[in-house]
């Protein structure tokens, strides 16, 4: 009796995301912005020299890949004039070549979204998500986990966890896709009946971040398992994740500005 | 060389002799650590840690030399360490009763990855096979969890061999996670390696980070600005008060206590927003760097106490009703019981060990940072060894934590003017640094050439105590597992490595 007088008086504290946008979800750096092409002074190699994951791309034409950046804000710190955080929590996209900004190849993206949408089309309002641990730092979980806090109660979404994957639609991974947990991901992808999508939860299941090509695998969960949507982050924000799951039943088109 | 332990030097023959002499003398074994030299040799590093003191007893084994006489027959705690080390230096402790593959299970012909030996190892593929069979015979059998479980949790496997609901046996696997952290530190820059240190176990990014750069600044002879400890300080009792209120979490959706579960995870997502509110991160990541921290609380420190001191109260009224809560604490008592003299023996670290009467704390027995001027005082007091005493230590952890930060950030709305790091010179020899995690005691040897980490090795907390889950769990029936795990607050990243 006393805890439910708890729940009572704490009122309504969820989070109102995706349909009005949160003040919160804007609060903190959630990916990198490149503002524009640099100057003929500032050299390529210097550039991405500035990047402790290789993630700058400055090869006659400056990007980032938000796949392998981890948000240490090194490139803002030394070229404010070129780099900046972007606070936007959308930043999950269908096609691993949709993390390089700004973008390209829309054309190339645009299939993958199209083969995407079809496979979705016949998921119910509620999502069953199953997530895999294929070699954390342990945060992304927490991040994961945060979802069903009272905040961003995703039940409220119809998206549950779901303990076993023959009822998962989708598969939630986390880390940096270890040689270890190779096989328990790629069984448990397979014990998922169709349609399934697959989403690459953080920096590090995109590419392996700091660890990337470690002699324990490390290159990212994409050589495991085939990746639909990709969510940058390290970690990722639990805003980042729910968009990146609305994102993957189709439920939420990628870019679009939460108002 | 320069170290913040003082080190004696000796033959691998008299290595296990020495450390069970320091041991039986009052002291722990805190660490055992491998180090491959270019030359093809090993280094023996035992780190053995006796009222405010470490001693570092070290041996080094010639090229080729791939045995010693091990530590494990005469200092149980030495277990996990030495098959560790033979995971990944190949080096075999003569005399350890059960050699098992524990973080990366290898075909004994593949060459080792050898941490501290620039030569870059292929890709290594776990050996399924060298992992011993599960244990199957009249009436027993055995029951695996993981390493993919139910719910939302870091990968790990627990091999339960049961005659029936009593567990007579729990083996523990953390392989599956092993990401190749050591080896990929000596391939880094100072400055990468910080972040590095920052994702060895992400959910205590601060501690980490705190724990290599004093490594750095021990060598450098540097010491951060008053103010920068102070910084340190708020974000290391944040994460303290994060990463137990997580094991609480734990606890309350175990027991089936929706609502306190809910008000808990609340109360956890207020600290992570509260961080990044303070840093614009919510782990707190690229606050610590060597020399200080990257700048000033992006609240003034009057915001922060406001903000600081509301979640300190809904906290301690919650689990103030908590431990009210009879039913809740009626799955907690009783359950998990680790004997004092189990946990002495091992040299328990944080929690787990406070919980049972040992009380080894950093932050009291070796001060570091601001704790050496601030008002603090460990949690005493709870002998029981049951989850709950161990939670009772956690819940009066997080009312210390807060007092800590609110110390610091009055003293910070006073500080002066001035710079939040110094800069400190390209590292060069070796030094031990620690700091209190979370989960206890987290130990950092950095060994630096001429500005090159040669060799960085993190040992966490979580790798120490969970050597000692299994001896938790005599009598215990299996639906208790949850609580003793949850008791016990392991990172698996950090075990793993
Ligand atoms: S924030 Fe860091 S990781 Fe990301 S692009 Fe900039 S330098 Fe690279």
């Amino acid at each position: 009796m006393a805890w439910l007088l708890r729940g009572l008086r704490q009122g309504v504290v969820t989070s109102r995301y995706p349909r009005r946008s949160d003040v919160y979800g804007r609060g903190y750096m959630a990916a990198i912005a490149v503002l524009h092409a640099p100057d003929k002074s500032s050299a390529d190699d210097e550039l991405a020299a500035l990047c402790p994951t290789g993630a700058i791309l400055a090869d006659g034409r400056l990007r980032v890949d938000r796949g392998r950046c981890i948000l240490c804000g090194r490139c803002v710190e030394a070229r404010p004039d070129l780099f900046a955080f972007d606070g936007s929590p959308e930043v999950g996209r269908i096609g691993r070549r949709a993390l390089l900004v700004p973008d390209e190849d829309e054309e190339a993206v645009e299939e993958v979204r199209a083969e995407l949408a079809k496979r979705t089309r016949f998921l119910r309002r509620s999502i069953h998500v199953r997530h895999v641990d294929a070699g954390s730092d342990g945060s992304e979980e927490w991040e994961v986990a945060a979802l069903t806090n009272p905040v961003y109660d995703v039940q409220r979404l119809g998206i549950f966890f779901t303990a076993t994957p023959r009822h998962a639609d989708l598969l939630l991974v986390t880390g940096v896709g270890t040689a270890g947990m190779a096989g328990p991901l790629r069984l448990t992808y397979e014990a998922m009946p169709f349609p399934k999508v697959v989403l690459a939860a953080g920096t590090d299941a995109i590419s392996g971040g700091l660890l990337h090509s470690s002699y324990a695998g490390a290159d990212g969960i994409g050589s495991v398992v085939p990746v639909d949507v990709w969510v940058p982050g390290s970690p990722p924000s639990p805003f980042s994740l729910l968009h990146g799951i609305l994102v993957a039943v189709g439920l939420l088109a990628e870019n679009r500005a939460v108002t | 060389m320069r170290h913040a332990a003082a080190s004696v030097s000796l033959e691998p023959s008299q290595l296990a002799d020495s450390v069970a002499a320091a041991v039986r003398g009052g002291g722990r074994l805190a660490a055992l650590v491998a180090t491959a030299r270019r030359d093809g040799a090993t280094e023996l590093r035992a780190l053995v840690a006796s009222a405010g003191d470490l001693t570092s007893f070290e041996t080094t084994l010639g090229p080729g030399a791939d045995r010693y006489p091990g530590l494990t027959p005469l200092v149980p705690a030495a277990a996990w360490y030495e098959r560790e080390i033979h995971d990944l230096f190949g080096i075999e402790p003569i005399g350890h009763p059960r050699l098992d593959p524990l973080v990366l299970p290898l075909r004994p012909d593949v060459r080792r990855p050898r941490p501290g030996n620039p030569d870059k190892p292929p890709r290594l593929e776990p050996d399924l096979a060298s992992l011993p069979r599960h244990v199957s015979g009249e009436g027993v059998f055995t029951i695996p969890y993981g390493p993919v479980r139910s719910g939302v949790f870091e990968s790990v496997e627990y091999l339960v061999e049961t005659p029936g609901e009593d567990i007579p046996h729990l083996r523990t696997r953390v392989y599956h996670k092993h990401r190749g952290i050591e080896r990929r530190f000596g391939e880094l820059e100072v400055d990468d390696a910080v972040l590095l240190a920052e994702r060895v176990e992400g959910t205590v990014s601060v501690a980490h980070a705190t724990a290599f750069c004093q490594a750095l600044e021990t060598l450098g002879n540097v010491e951060p600005p008053r103010r920068a400890q102070l910084v340190r300080v708020v974000y290391a009792e944040l994460e303290r008060v994060a990463v137990h209120l997580d094991s609480i979490i734990r606890h309350t959706e175990g027991a089936g206590q929706a609502v306190a579960y809910a008000r808990m995870t609340l109360h956890k997502e207020h600290i992570l927003r509260l961080r990044a509110r303070l840093c614009g991160h919510r782990f707190a990541r690229g606050v610590v760097v060597p020399g200080g921290v990257s700048g000033p609380l992006h609240l003034s420190p009057t915001d922060a106490l406001a903000a600081v001191g509301a979640i300190d109260r809904a906290i301690a009224d919650d689990t103030r009703a908590l431990m009210d809560t009879p039913s809740f604490l009626d799955r907690l008592r009783g359950t998990g019981i680790l004997p004092a003299s189990a946990v002495a023996e091992h040299g328990a670290l944080g929690p787990v060990g406070r919980g049972s009467g040992l009380v080894e704390d950093v932050r009291v027995r070796r001060p570091y940072g601001a704790y050496r001027f601030l008002g603090f005082e460990p949690a005493e007091g709870f002998i029981e060894g049951d989850a709950l005493a161990r939670q009772s230590v956690r819940i009066e952890e997080i009312r210390h934590a807060f007092h800590l930060v609110r110390q610091a950030l009055d003293e910070l709305a006073e500080s002066e003017t001035g710079p939040w790091r110094h800069e400190i010179p390209a590292p060069d020899g070796t030094a031990w640094s620690s700091v209190e995690a979370p989960q206890g005691e987290l130990l950092y040897l950095v060994e630096a050439d001429a500005g090159q980490l040669t060799r960085v090795k993190p040992r966490c907390a979580s790798f120490h105590n969970l050597a000692l889950f299994e001896r938790a769990f005599r009598g215990d029936i299996l639906t208790d597992f949850v609580f003793i795990e949850a008791s016990f607050g392991v990172s698996i990243a950090g075990v793993s490595g």
